[in-house]
């Protein structure tokens, strides 16, 4: 979606507003509707994560998209690449190093989405086991679970650090 | 190639007015003219990027354009770069073979499976010209190819390019700033003048390249050039370039 929105103005313009929209909503104010939608539990936090993650990936795509040099493109028609395979050849990896760096930001907005839903509306994990060692006054509890929280924070965003490694998208790095 | 009382106009802008020229098949022409005059447009018409206002742009055979502002992809290596320049031919091995022959011609074995990002400025642009020679294309369309790079890396270019064009021959219309480098490496030059341009004087060179920057045929034509863009005055212009 980010793509197309990049690629065609028109669209763009009308749908735009309605993305903004969307991603200022924060995701936590949707957990009644999650809740009602799908009941407590893992499905609930799934859409939570997506409505977390979705609006600002489609923003960034669109940007990296839009800011494609022109000269790209028309290499690519020079040499005969069209449609699919420009998509494939050129559009695609010249936005990868963006998206990256936004899978990486939304990544973390996602596992803060993951621990306050389980706060409301989860039966397990990290988030449900804050708000019980909360309710016990087990402050212990909380710190280990705090710190843990943390940690994972760290590993999620260096396994996606890795990826900025791959030689294709170092390019979008060391300019 | 040709054009025909081509007129290109952008709005209230007139660019280009009246331009007719004819290029021969394996003719080396550069164009050179006041900033902003409507050069790159020129070569956009050539191209068929751009369409004219009026007149007409006849052209046979395939295009290849090297581009002033970098145009290598960056997520590609050298090699896969280059072999963009020959996906037309059927045959995998000899595209393969093809990809090889450019690498050597441009002296940059060892380099296949480096980034553009990993190249000096003025490696990625022999990588370019060795994309837009590769393969078969009949004409070569260059918009200031080597305004990026040092004066000293650019001599080194055109001495590349000469030698490059002399193994695989196209028809080439290098849009310059750099009246130098028109003289040095043109059959002809056309020289513009200010918007809406025109074409006020054009210069053969007879001299085979690669030619000395101190060729008396080169040093002529460039005194001549920068005569008609009044940036010299005209005392002793003319000898040799005709």
């Amino acid at each position: 979606m980010g793509v197309w929105l990049g690629q065609k103005v028109t669209p763009r313009l009308a749908l735009l507003p309605i993305v903004n929209f969307f991603r200022n909503l924060s995701s936590l104010a949707w957990i009644p509707f999650a809740i009602l939608w799908f009941g407590v539990g893992d499905a609930s936090t799934i859409f939570l994560i997506f409505l977390a993650a979705f609006f600002p990936v489609v923003l960034a795509t669109l940007a990296a998209v839009a800011s494609i040099p022109a000269v790209y493109s028309r290499v690519a028609h020079d040499y005969g690449l069209s449609g699919l395979e420009k998509l494939i050849r050129v559009t695609l990896p010249a936005i990868m190093p963006q998206i990256i760096t936004t899978l990486r930001v939304t990544a973390g907005l996602s596992w803060l989405v993951v621990v306050a839903a389980e706060m409301v509306a989860g039966r397990d994990g990290l988030g449900f086991a804050v708000m019980d060692a909360r309710n016990g006054l087990r402050i212990d509890l909380l710190l280990v679970e705090m710190i843990t929280i943390g940690l994972i924070g760290v590993a999620i965003d260096s396994v996606l650090a890795r990826l900025t490694k791959i030689p294709s998208v170092r390019w979008g790095y060391e300019r | 190639m040709q054009l025909s009382r081509v007129s290109c106009r952008f709005g209230a802008v007139e660019v280009l007015q009246e331009i007719s020229v004819s290029i021969a098949r394996g003719e080396f022409v550069a164009v050179v003219g006041p900033s902003g005059c409507g050069k790159t447009t020129l070569l956009n018409l050539l191209s068929g990027y751009e369409q004219p206002t009026s007149g007409l742009v006849e052209r046979r055979g395939q295009v290849r354009m090297v581009y002033q502002v970098d145009g290598l992809f960056p997520w590609m290596t050298v090699a896969e770069n280059i072999s963009l320049g020959v996906r037309d031919l059927p045959c995998a091995q000899e595209r393969g073979t093809q990809v090889r022959d450019m690498i050597r011609l441009i002296e940059l074995e060892g380099f296949e499976g480096h980034y553009p990002h990993q190249l000096s400025g003025g490696m990625r642009q022999r990588v370019e010209l060795a994309r837009a020679l590769a393969g078969s294309s009949d004409i070569l369309l260059m918009d200031e190819p080597f305004s990026s790079l040092d004066y000293l890396t650019r001599l080194r270019m055109r001495q590349e390019l000469a030698h490059l064009l002399d193994k695989r021959p196209r028809t080439v219309v290098l849009v310059t700033h750099d009246i130098e480098e028109a003289a040095q490496l043109a059959d002809r030059v056309i020289v513009l003048t200010g918007r809406p341009a025109q074409i006020r004087r054009e210069l053969s060179i007879q001299t085979a390249r690669p030619r000395a920057l101190t060729h008396p045929e080169v040093v002529s034509a460039t005194r001549v050039i920068l005569t008609e863009l009044g940036i010299e005055d005209g005392a002793g212009d003319g000898e040799g370039a005709r």
